[in-house]
Protein backbone atom coordinates (compact mmCIF):
# COMPACT_ATOMS: atom_id res chain seq x y z
CA UNK A 1 0.00 0.00 0.00
CA UNK A 2 1.71 3.18 -1.13
CA UNK A 3 1.07 6.42 0.69
CA UNK A 4 1.52 9.64 -1.24
CA UNK A 5 0.58 12.76 0.65
CA UNK A 6 0.11 14.72 -2.58
CA UNK A 7 -2.41 12.30 -4.03
CA UNK A 8 -4.34 10.04 -1.69
CA UNK A 9 -6.35 8.41 -4.48
CA UNK A 10 -3.90 5.52 -4.87
CA UNK A 11 -3.87 4.96 -1.10
CA UNK A 12 -7.64 4.78 -0.79
CA UNK A 13 -8.12 2.66 -3.92
CA UNK A 14 -5.40 0.18 -2.89
CA UNK A 15 -7.04 -0.09 0.55
CA UNK A 16 -10.36 -0.70 -1.18
CA UNK A 17 -8.79 -3.45 -3.32
CA UNK A 18 -7.23 -5.06 -0.27
CA UNK A 19 -10.63 -5.29 1.41
CA UNK A 20 -12.39 -6.46 -1.71
CA UNK A 21 -9.87 -9.29 -2.25
CA UNK A 22 -10.22 -10.62 1.27
CA UNK A 23 -13.88 -10.07 2.05
CA UNK A 24 -17.22 -10.29 0.34
CA UNK A 25 -18.25 -6.96 -1.27
CA UNK A 26 -20.93 -6.38 1.35
CA UNK A 27 -18.53 -6.60 4.28
CA UNK A 28 -15.86 -4.62 2.46
CA UNK A 29 -18.29 -1.74 1.88
CA UNK A 30 -19.62 -2.02 5.43
CA UNK A 31 -16.11 -1.83 6.91
CA UNK A 32 -15.23 1.11 4.69
CA UNK A 33 -18.36 2.94 5.75
CA UNK A 34 -17.69 2.29 9.43
CA UNK A 35 -14.06 3.42 9.12
CA UNK A 36 -15.05 6.62 7.33
CA UNK A 37 -17.83 7.23 9.83
CA UNK A 38 -15.48 6.87 12.78
CA UNK A 39 -12.84 9.03 11.11
CA UNK A 40 -15.34 11.78 10.38
CA UNK A 41 -16.78 11.52 13.89
CA UNK A 42 -13.34 11.95 15.45
CA UNK A 43 -12.51 14.76 13.06
CA UNK A 44 -15.84 16.42 13.87
CA UNK A 45 -15.24 16.33 17.62
CA UNK A 46 -11.65 17.56 17.47
CA UNK A 47 -12.35 20.34 14.98
CA UNK A 48 -15.45 21.42 16.89
CA UNK A 49 -13.55 21.62 20.17
CA UNK A 50 -10.66 23.54 18.70
CA UNK A 51 -12.92 25.93 16.82
CA UNK A 52 -14.46 26.88 20.16
CA UNK A 53 -10.97 27.45 21.53
CA UNK A 54 -9.99 29.44 18.44
CA UNK A 55 -13.09 31.56 18.70
CA UNK A 56 -12.39 32.40 22.33
CA UNK A 57 -8.81 33.31 21.56
CA UNK A 58 -9.64 35.39 18.47
CA UNK A 59 -12.42 37.21 20.28
CA UNK A 60 -10.10 37.89 23.22
CA UNK A 61 -7.37 39.36 21.04
CA UNK A 62 -9.87 41.55 19.22
CA UNK A 63 -11.08 42.89 22.57
CA UNK A 64 -7.58 43.52 23.96
CA UNK A 65 -7.81 40.51 26.27
CA UNK A 66 -5.75 37.33 26.63
CA UNK A 67 -8.48 34.70 26.52
CA UNK A 68 -8.25 31.23 28.05
CA UNK A 69 -4.70 30.78 29.33
CA UNK A 70 -4.87 28.61 32.45
CA UNK A 71 -5.64 25.03 31.36
CA UNK A 72 -2.49 23.84 29.66
CA UNK A 73 -0.06 26.04 27.74
CA UNK A 74 -1.96 29.03 26.28
CA UNK A 75 -5.16 27.44 27.58
CA UNK A 76 -4.89 24.77 24.91
CA UNK A 77 -6.90 22.19 26.89
CA UNK A 78 -9.59 24.62 28.02
CA UNK A 79 -12.29 23.31 25.68
CA UNK A 80 -11.47 19.70 26.55
CA UNK A 81 -12.03 20.58 30.19
CA UNK A 82 -15.28 22.29 29.17
CA UNK A 83 -16.37 19.16 27.33
CA UNK A 84 -15.70 16.98 30.36
CA UNK A 85 -17.73 19.39 32.45
CA UNK A 86 -20.62 19.32 29.96
CA UNK A 87 -20.56 15.51 29.82
CA UNK A 88 -20.93 15.29 33.58
CA UNK A 89 -23.68 17.86 33.93
CA UNK A 90 -27.23 16.88 34.70
CA UNK A 91 -29.73 16.70 31.86
CA UNK A 92 -32.63 18.66 33.27
CA UNK A 93 -36.03 17.27 32.18
CA UNK A 94 -38.49 20.05 31.39
CA UNK A 95 -42.01 19.82 32.73
CA UNK A 96 -44.66 20.23 30.01
CA UNK A 97 -42.09 19.92 27.27
CA UNK A 98 -42.76 17.62 24.33
CA UNK A 99 -40.39 14.87 25.47
CA UNK A 100 -39.85 13.13 22.12
CA UNK A 101 -39.23 16.26 20.05
CA UNK A 102 -37.21 17.84 22.84
CA UNK A 103 -34.83 14.89 22.87
CA UNK A 104 -34.67 14.47 19.10
CA UNK A 105 -33.89 18.11 18.23
CA UNK A 106 -30.15 18.19 19.08
CA UNK A 107 -29.57 15.04 17.05
CA UNK A 108 -31.30 16.49 14.00
CA UNK A 109 -29.10 19.57 14.18
CA UNK A 110 -25.93 17.55 14.53
CA UNK A 111 -26.88 14.94 11.87
CA UNK A 112 -27.55 17.70 9.35
CA UNK A 113 -24.04 19.11 9.72
CA UNK A 114 -22.59 15.60 9.88
CA UNK A 115 -24.14 14.64 6.55
CA UNK A 116 -22.77 17.75 4.87
CA UNK A 117 -19.21 16.92 5.90
CA UNK A 118 -19.30 13.65 3.93
CA UNK A 119 -19.33 15.43 0.59
CA UNK A 120 -16.52 17.91 1.28
CA UNK A 121 -13.24 17.27 -0.56
CA UNK A 122 -10.46 17.64 2.02
CA UNK A 123 -7.58 16.75 -0.26
CA UNK A 124 -6.94 14.94 -3.50
CA UNK A 125 -8.54 11.54 -2.91
CA UNK A 126 -9.60 12.42 0.64
CA UNK A 127 -13.26 12.73 -0.22
CA UNK A 128 -15.82 10.43 1.41
CA UNK A 129 -18.41 10.55 -1.36
CA UNK A 130 -18.19 12.43 -4.65
CA UNK A 131 -21.75 13.04 -5.85
CA UNK A 132 -22.27 14.41 -9.31
CA UNK A 133 -24.54 16.98 -7.63
CA UNK A 134 -22.18 17.54 -4.68
CA UNK A 135 -22.74 21.24 -4.07
CA UNK A 136 -26.49 20.85 -4.43
CA UNK A 137 -26.42 18.01 -1.90
CA UNK A 138 -24.42 20.06 0.61
CA UNK A 139 -26.80 23.00 0.31
CA UNK A 140 -29.83 20.78 0.73
CA UNK A 141 -28.45 18.89 3.70
CA UNK A 142 -26.91 21.79 5.58
CA UNK A 143 -30.20 23.68 5.56
CA UNK A 144 -31.91 20.76 7.32
CA UNK A 145 -30.36 21.91 10.58
CA UNK A 146 -32.97 24.62 10.93
CA UNK A 147 -35.63 21.92 11.37
CA UNK A 148 -33.82 20.84 14.52
CA UNK A 149 -33.71 24.43 15.71
CA UNK A 150 -37.43 24.90 15.07
CA UNK A 151 -38.24 21.64 16.87
CA UNK A 152 -36.03 22.64 19.81
CA UNK A 153 -37.76 26.01 20.11
CA UNK A 154 -41.23 24.54 19.78
CA UNK A 155 -40.85 21.59 22.11
CA UNK A 156 -39.23 23.57 24.92
CA UNK A 157 -42.60 25.14 25.77
CA UNK A 158 -40.85 28.43 26.45
CA UNK A 159 -41.67 31.73 24.78
CA UNK A 160 -38.05 32.79 24.43
CA UNK A 161 -37.15 29.53 22.74
CA UNK A 162 -40.09 29.81 20.38
CA UNK A 163 -39.26 33.39 19.40
CA UNK A 164 -35.65 32.40 18.80
CA UNK A 165 -36.63 29.42 16.70
CA UNK A 166 -39.09 31.42 14.63
CA UNK A 167 -36.48 34.07 13.96
CA UNK A 168 -34.07 31.36 12.93
CA UNK A 169 -36.66 29.96 10.54
CA UNK A 170 -37.29 33.34 8.89
CA UNK A 171 -33.57 33.92 8.69
CA UNK A 172 -32.67 30.61 7.04
CA UNK A 173 -35.56 30.77 4.57
CA UNK A 174 -34.36 34.20 3.45
CA UNK A 175 -30.63 33.64 3.40
CA UNK A 176 -30.78 30.21 1.79
CA UNK A 177 -31.69 32.11 -1.39
CA UNK A 178 -28.54 34.20 -1.28
CA UNK A 179 -26.32 31.24 -0.52
CA UNK A 180 -27.83 29.24 -3.37
CA UNK A 181 -27.70 32.06 -5.92
CA UNK A 182 -24.12 33.03 -5.11
CA UNK A 183 -23.08 29.38 -5.50
CA UNK A 184 -25.00 29.17 -8.79
CA UNK A 185 -22.86 32.05 -10.03
CA UNK A 186 -19.81 29.84 -9.58
CA UNK A 187 -21.59 26.79 -10.98
CA UNK A 188 -22.19 28.82 -14.17
CA UNK A 189 -18.47 29.55 -14.33
CA UNK A 190 -17.34 25.99 -13.61
CA UNK A 191 -20.10 24.26 -15.58
CA UNK A 192 -20.43 21.46 -13.03
CA UNK A 193 -22.11 20.63 -9.73
CA UNK A 194 -19.60 17.91 -8.90
CA UNK A 195 -17.17 19.13 -6.25
CA UNK A 196 -14.17 17.21 -7.60
CA UNK A 197 -14.71 18.71 -11.05
CA UNK A 198 -15.11 22.18 -9.55
CA UNK A 199 -11.81 21.85 -7.67
CA UNK A 200 -10.09 20.41 -10.74
CA UNK A 201 -11.42 23.35 -12.78
CA UNK A 202 -9.42 25.73 -10.58
CA UNK A 203 -6.07 24.24 -11.58
CA UNK A 204 -5.09 27.38 -13.49
CA UNK A 205 -6.32 29.88 -10.91
CA UNK A 206 -9.01 29.96 -8.29
CA UNK A 207 -12.48 30.95 -9.40
CA UNK A 208 -12.31 34.05 -7.23
CA UNK A 209 -9.57 35.33 -9.57
CA UNK A 210 -10.56 33.76 -12.88
CA UNK A 211 -14.13 34.96 -12.51
CA UNK A 212 -12.92 38.44 -11.41
CA UNK A 213 -15.75 40.98 -10.73
CA UNK A 214 -18.86 38.73 -10.62
CA UNK A 215 -16.99 36.05 -8.68
CA UNK A 216 -15.76 38.62 -6.17
CA UNK A 217 -19.29 39.97 -5.66
CA UNK A 218 -20.61 36.42 -5.31
CA UNK A 219 -17.87 35.67 -2.76
CA UNK A 220 -18.75 38.69 -0.62
CA UNK A 221 -22.47 37.90 -0.80
CA UNK A 222 -21.74 34.28 0.07
CA UNK A 223 -19.69 35.30 3.11
CA UNK A 224 -22.51 37.49 4.43
CA UNK A 225 -25.24 34.96 3.69
CA UNK A 226 -23.21 32.07 5.06
CA UNK A 227 -22.59 33.93 8.32
CA UNK A 228 -26.34 34.43 8.56
CA UNK A 229 -27.01 30.77 7.73
CA UNK A 230 -24.88 29.53 10.59
CA UNK A 231 -26.76 31.77 13.07
CA UNK A 232 -23.58 33.56 14.03
CA UNK A 233 -23.12 37.15 15.01
CA UNK A 234 -24.01 39.75 13.73
CA UNK A 235 -26.95 37.56 12.67
CA UNK A 236 -27.33 35.56 15.91
CA UNK A 237 -30.93 36.63 16.46
CA UNK A 238 -31.95 33.07 17.19
CA UNK A 239 -29.87 33.18 20.37
CA UNK A 240 -29.72 36.92 21.08
CA UNK A 241 -28.41 36.63 24.63
CA UNK A 242 -29.51 40.09 25.68
CA UNK A 243 -33.13 39.61 24.56
CA UNK A 244 -33.91 35.89 24.60
CA UNK A 245 -31.51 34.54 27.28
CA UNK A 246 -30.19 31.83 24.94
CA UNK A 247 -32.94 31.60 22.34
CA UNK A 248 -33.83 28.16 21.06
CA UNK A 249 -31.46 26.27 23.39
CA UNK A 250 -32.47 28.04 26.61
CA UNK A 251 -33.94 24.88 28.14
CA UNK A 252 -31.16 22.51 27.11
CA UNK A 253 -28.42 21.46 29.47
CA UNK A 254 -25.43 19.15 29.60
CA UNK A 255 -24.50 17.20 26.50
CA UNK A 256 -27.64 18.18 24.58
CA UNK A 257 -26.61 21.81 24.85
CA UNK A 258 -23.11 20.77 23.81
CA UNK A 259 -24.58 19.22 20.65
CA UNK A 260 -26.14 22.52 19.63
CA UNK A 261 -22.95 24.32 20.48
CA UNK A 262 -20.79 21.87 18.52
CA UNK A 263 -23.16 21.91 15.55
CA UNK A 264 -22.95 25.71 15.40
CA UNK A 265 -19.18 25.59 15.10
CA UNK A 266 -19.20 22.69 12.66
CA UNK A 267 -21.69 24.55 10.49
CA UNK A 268 -19.23 27.40 10.41
CA UNK A 269 -16.54 24.93 9.36
CA UNK A 270 -18.76 23.45 6.63
CA UNK A 271 -19.71 26.86 5.30
CA UNK A 272 -16.06 27.89 5.25
CA UNK A 273 -15.23 24.65 3.43
CA UNK A 274 -17.86 25.39 0.79
CA UNK A 275 -16.49 28.91 0.37
CA UNK A 276 -12.98 27.49 -0.01
CA UNK A 277 -14.06 24.78 -2.45
CA UNK A 278 -16.15 27.04 -4.64
CA UNK A 279 -14.16 30.26 -4.61
CA UNK A 280 -10.64 29.58 -3.35
CA UNK A 281 -9.81 26.35 -5.13
CA UNK A 282 -10.45 23.80 -2.38
CA UNK A 283 -7.29 21.76 -1.89
CA UNK A 284 -5.83 23.13 -5.13
CA UNK A 285 -2.56 24.98 -4.54
CA UNK A 286 -2.28 28.60 -5.61
CA UNK A 287 -1.64 28.36 -9.34
CA UNK A 288 -1.28 31.04 -11.94
CA UNK A 289 -1.99 29.81 -15.45
CA UNK A 290 1.24 29.63 -17.49
CA UNK A 291 3.75 30.16 -14.64
CA UNK A 292 5.17 26.65 -14.57
CA UNK A 293 8.02 27.24 -12.09
CA UNK A 294 5.80 29.11 -9.66
CA UNK A 295 3.12 26.42 -9.86
CA UNK A 296 5.67 23.68 -9.19
CA UNK A 297 6.91 25.46 -6.07
CA UNK A 298 3.33 25.83 -4.83
CA UNK A 299 2.74 22.10 -5.43
CA UNK A 300 5.30 21.23 -2.74
CA UNK A 301 2.81 22.10 -0.01
CA UNK A 302 0.46 19.09 0.38
CA UNK A 303 -3.14 19.70 -0.72
CA UNK A 304 -4.57 19.06 2.72
CA UNK A 305 -2.57 21.95 4.16
CA UNK A 306 -3.79 24.24 1.40
CA UNK A 307 -7.34 23.24 2.22
CA UNK A 308 -6.87 23.61 6.00
CA UNK A 309 -5.11 26.95 5.70
CA UNK A 310 -7.72 28.46 3.45
CA UNK A 311 -10.56 27.15 5.61
CA UNK A 312 -8.91 28.53 8.73
CA UNK A 313 -8.63 31.90 7.02
CA UNK A 314 -12.32 31.98 6.08
CA UNK A 315 -13.27 30.91 9.61
CA UNK A 316 -11.09 33.67 10.99
CA UNK A 317 -12.84 36.20 8.74
CA UNK A 318 -16.22 35.00 10.02
CA UNK A 319 -15.00 35.36 13.60
CA UNK A 320 -13.77 38.82 12.70
CA UNK A 321 -17.31 39.66 11.53
CA UNK A 322 -18.83 38.33 14.73
CA UNK A 323 -16.60 40.27 17.08
CA UNK A 324 -16.80 43.54 15.16
CA UNK A 325 -20.41 44.10 14.18
CA UNK A 326 -23.40 44.67 16.46
CA UNK A 327 -26.40 42.38 16.11
CA UNK A 328 -29.07 43.30 13.54
CA UNK A 329 -32.75 43.70 14.33
CA UNK A 330 -35.07 41.17 12.64
CA UNK A 331 -36.46 43.79 10.22
CA UNK A 332 -32.96 44.99 9.36
CA UNK A 333 -31.94 41.39 8.77
CA UNK A 334 -34.77 40.79 6.31
CA UNK A 335 -34.22 44.17 4.64
CA UNK A 336 -30.58 43.30 4.07
CA UNK A 337 -31.54 40.06 2.37
CA UNK A 338 -34.56 41.02 0.30
CA UNK A 339 -33.65 44.58 -0.64
CA UNK A 340 -29.89 44.28 -1.04
CA UNK A 341 -28.34 40.83 -1.29
CA UNK A 342 -31.04 39.22 -3.46
CA UNK A 343 -31.17 41.94 -6.20
CA UNK A 344 -27.36 42.17 -6.22
CA UNK A 345 -27.17 38.41 -6.58
CA UNK A 346 -29.68 38.23 -9.43
CA UNK A 347 -27.89 40.97 -11.37
CA UNK A 348 -24.60 39.26 -10.60
CA UNK A 349 -25.78 35.96 -12.09
CA UNK A 350 -26.69 37.74 -15.33
CA UNK A 351 -23.27 39.40 -15.39
CA UNK A 352 -21.58 36.07 -14.78
CA UNK A 353 -23.62 34.36 -17.50
CA UNK A 354 -22.67 37.16 -19.87
CA UNK A 355 -18.99 36.95 -18.89
CA UNK A 356 -18.95 33.19 -19.45
CA UNK A 357 -20.84 33.54 -22.73
CA UNK A 358 -18.39 36.12 -24.07
CA UNK A 359 -15.38 34.24 -22.68
CA UNK A 360 -14.22 37.26 -20.64
CA UNK A 361 -13.06 35.12 -17.76
CA UNK A 362 -9.48 33.95 -17.48
CA UNK B 1 -32.21 57.17 -11.83
CA UNK B 2 -31.53 59.09 -8.66
CA UNK B 3 -32.98 56.30 -6.55
CA UNK B 4 -30.63 53.80 -8.18
CA UNK B 5 -27.65 56.04 -7.48
CA UNK B 6 -28.77 56.41 -3.89
CA UNK B 7 -29.20 52.63 -3.64
CA UNK B 8 -25.64 52.03 -4.83
CA UNK B 9 -24.34 54.84 -2.64
CA UNK B 10 -25.98 53.21 0.36
CA UNK B 11 -24.34 49.86 -0.40
CA UNK B 12 -20.86 51.30 -0.86
CA UNK B 13 -21.27 53.56 2.17
CA UNK B 14 -22.32 50.60 4.29
CA UNK B 15 -19.43 48.44 3.09
CA UNK B 16 -16.97 51.27 3.78
CA UNK B 17 -18.40 51.76 7.27
CA UNK B 18 -18.15 48.04 7.99
CA UNK B 19 -14.54 47.97 6.85
CA UNK B 20 -13.80 50.90 9.16
CA UNK B 21 -15.01 48.86 12.12
CA UNK B 22 -13.15 45.77 10.98
CA UNK B 23 -9.94 47.78 10.70
CA UNK B 24 -10.11 48.61 14.40
CA UNK B 25 -10.63 45.03 15.56
CA UNK B 26 -8.17 43.75 12.97
CA UNK B 27 -5.56 46.17 14.29
CA UNK B 28 -6.07 44.85 17.82
CA UNK B 29 -5.84 41.27 16.61
CA UNK B 30 -2.44 41.80 15.02
CA UNK B 31 -1.05 43.96 17.83
CA UNK B 32 -0.89 41.84 21.01
CA UNK B 33 0.83 44.78 22.70
CA UNK B 34 -2.60 46.42 22.99
CA UNK B 35 -3.76 43.74 25.46
CA UNK B 36 -4.67 45.41 28.73
CA UNK B 37 -5.28 42.30 30.83
CA UNK B 38 -3.06 42.00 33.91
CA UNK B 39 -2.02 38.38 34.47
CA UNK B 40 -2.38 38.57 38.21
CA UNK B 41 -0.57 35.78 40.05
CA UNK B 42 2.37 35.90 37.62
CA UNK B 43 2.90 39.64 37.86
CA UNK B 44 2.35 39.76 41.61
CA UNK B 45 5.85 41.09 42.30
CA UNK B 46 5.54 44.00 39.90
CA UNK B 47 1.82 44.69 40.20
CA UNK B 48 1.02 48.28 41.14
CA UNK B 49 -2.60 49.21 41.54
CA UNK B 50 -3.83 52.54 40.25
CA UNK B 51 -4.08 55.53 42.61
CA UNK B 52 -7.84 55.52 43.00
CA UNK B 53 -8.05 51.81 43.84
CA UNK B 54 -9.74 51.26 47.22
CA UNK B 55 -8.28 48.16 48.82
CA UNK B 56 -8.69 48.83 52.53
CA UNK B 57 -8.78 51.69 55.01
CA UNK B 58 -5.40 52.54 56.47
CA UNK B 59 -4.10 55.17 58.88
CA UNK B 60 -0.85 56.65 57.59
CA UNK B 61 1.85 57.12 60.20
CA UNK B 62 4.93 59.29 59.81
CA UNK B 63 8.48 58.22 60.63
CA UNK B 64 8.14 59.21 64.31
CA UNK B 65 5.21 56.82 64.66
CA UNK B 66 2.73 59.65 64.77
CA UNK B 67 -0.76 59.63 63.26
CA UNK B 68 -3.30 62.39 62.77
CA UNK B 69 -6.34 60.82 64.44
CA UNK B 70 -7.87 62.98 67.16
CA UNK B 71 -10.42 60.32 68.12
CA UNK B 72 -13.28 62.65 67.25
CA UNK B 73 -15.44 59.69 66.10
CA UNK B 74 -16.75 61.28 62.91
CA UNK B 75 -15.63 58.33 60.83
CA UNK B 76 -17.42 55.97 63.20
CA UNK B 77 -20.62 58.00 62.91
CA UNK B 78 -20.40 58.21 59.12
CA UNK B 79 -19.70 54.58 58.48
CA UNK B 80 -22.91 53.14 56.97
CA UNK B 81 -22.32 49.60 58.18
CA UNK B 82 -20.56 50.13 61.44
CA UNK B 83 -17.20 48.77 60.46
CA UNK B 84 -15.28 51.35 62.50
CA UNK B 85 -15.07 51.43 66.29
CA UNK B 86 -13.08 54.05 68.14
CA UNK B 87 -11.89 53.45 71.65
CA UNK B 88 -10.54 56.58 73.28
CA UNK B 89 -9.54 57.69 76.75
CA UNK B 90 -9.33 61.06 78.51
CA UNK B 91 -5.82 62.13 79.31
CA UNK B 92 -4.39 65.25 80.87
CA UNK B 93 -1.76 66.81 78.64
CA UNK B 94 1.31 68.81 79.70
CA UNK B 95 -0.67 72.07 79.68
CA UNK B 96 -3.01 70.61 82.26
CA UNK B 97 -5.98 70.28 79.92
CA UNK B 98 -8.16 67.20 79.66
CA UNK B 99 -7.98 65.76 76.11
CA UNK B 100 -9.50 62.82 74.28
CA UNK B 101 -6.73 60.53 73.10
CA UNK B 102 -7.06 57.63 70.66
CA UNK B 103 -6.25 54.29 72.17
CA UNK B 104 -7.66 51.96 69.50
CA UNK B 105 -9.06 52.62 66.02
CA UNK B 106 -10.72 49.27 65.25
CA UNK B 107 -11.54 48.60 61.62
CA UNK B 108 -13.68 45.56 60.66
CA UNK B 109 -12.52 44.82 57.12
CA UNK B 110 -15.13 42.08 56.76
CA UNK B 111 -17.97 44.58 57.05
CA UNK B 112 -16.41 47.35 54.97
CA UNK B 113 -17.91 48.18 51.57
CA UNK B 114 -15.05 50.51 50.63
CA UNK B 115 -17.43 53.43 50.19
CA UNK B 116 -14.73 55.91 51.14
CA UNK B 117 -17.06 57.96 53.44
CA UNK B 118 -14.74 57.70 56.45
CA UNK B 119 -11.81 59.00 54.43
CA UNK B 120 -13.88 61.81 52.97
CA UNK B 121 -15.37 63.03 56.24
CA UNK B 122 -12.26 62.83 58.41
CA UNK B 123 -11.59 66.46 59.44
CA UNK B 124 -7.88 65.90 59.97
CA UNK B 125 -7.12 63.59 57.02
CA UNK B 126 -6.05 60.82 59.32
CA UNK B 127 -7.43 58.03 57.15
CA UNK B 128 -6.63 56.93 53.62
CA UNK B 129 -7.40 54.12 51.23
CA UNK B 130 -4.65 51.54 50.88
CA UNK B 131 -4.02 49.52 47.71
CA UNK B 132 -3.47 46.10 49.19
CA UNK B 133 -6.26 43.75 48.10
CA UNK B 134 -5.10 40.30 49.13
CA UNK B 135 -7.30 40.07 52.21
CA UNK B 136 -8.11 36.35 52.26
CA UNK B 137 -7.62 34.80 55.73
CA UNK B 138 -8.64 31.53 57.31
CA UNK B 139 -10.31 33.08 60.36
CA UNK B 140 -12.90 35.82 60.36
CA UNK B 141 -11.47 37.41 63.49
CA UNK B 142 -8.30 38.24 61.57
CA UNK B 143 -10.30 40.74 59.55
CA UNK B 144 -10.70 42.99 62.59
CA UNK B 145 -7.72 45.30 62.49
CA UNK B 146 -6.37 48.02 64.75
CA UNK B 147 -5.32 50.83 62.51
CA UNK B 148 -3.15 52.88 64.86
CA UNK B 149 0.22 51.26 65.41
CA UNK B 150 1.19 50.32 68.97
CA UNK B 151 2.80 53.20 70.82
CA UNK B 152 1.82 55.77 68.23
CA UNK B 153 0.82 59.24 69.33
CA UNK B 154 -1.02 62.18 67.82
CA UNK B 155 1.05 64.25 65.47
CA UNK B 156 1.99 67.66 66.92
CA UNK B 157 -0.13 70.46 65.57
CA UNK B 158 -3.08 68.30 64.58
CA UNK B 159 -6.14 69.39 66.47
Amino acid sequence: MEFNIYDLTSFTSSFDQLLMENLSPFWAVAIEMILIGVAILAFYAVVGLYLVYAERKVCAFMQCRVGPNRVGPYGFFQTIADLIKLLMKELIPIKNADKLLFNIAPYIVIIASFMAIAAIPFAKGLHAIDFNIGIFYIMAVSSLGVIGILIAGWSSNNKYSLIGAMRSGAQIVSYELSVGLSLITIVILSGSLQLSTIVEGQRDGWFLFTGHIPALIAFLVFLVAATAETNRGPFDLAEAESELTAGFHTEYSGIKFAFFFLAEYMNMFIVASIAVTMFLGGWMPFHVGGWEAFNNIMDYIPPFFWYAGKTAFIIWVMMWFKWTFPRLRIDQLLTLEWKYLLPINLVNIIIMAFVVLMGWHF
Amino acid sequence: MRSIINYLKEIFGAVAALFKGMRVTGYYFFHPKEIVTQQYPENRATLTMFDRFKGEVIMPHNENNEHKCTACGICEMNCPNGSIEIISEMKVNEEGKKKKVLSKHIYHLGMCTFCNLCVKTCPSNALAMGQDFEHAVFDRSKLNKVLNKPGSVLMKGTE
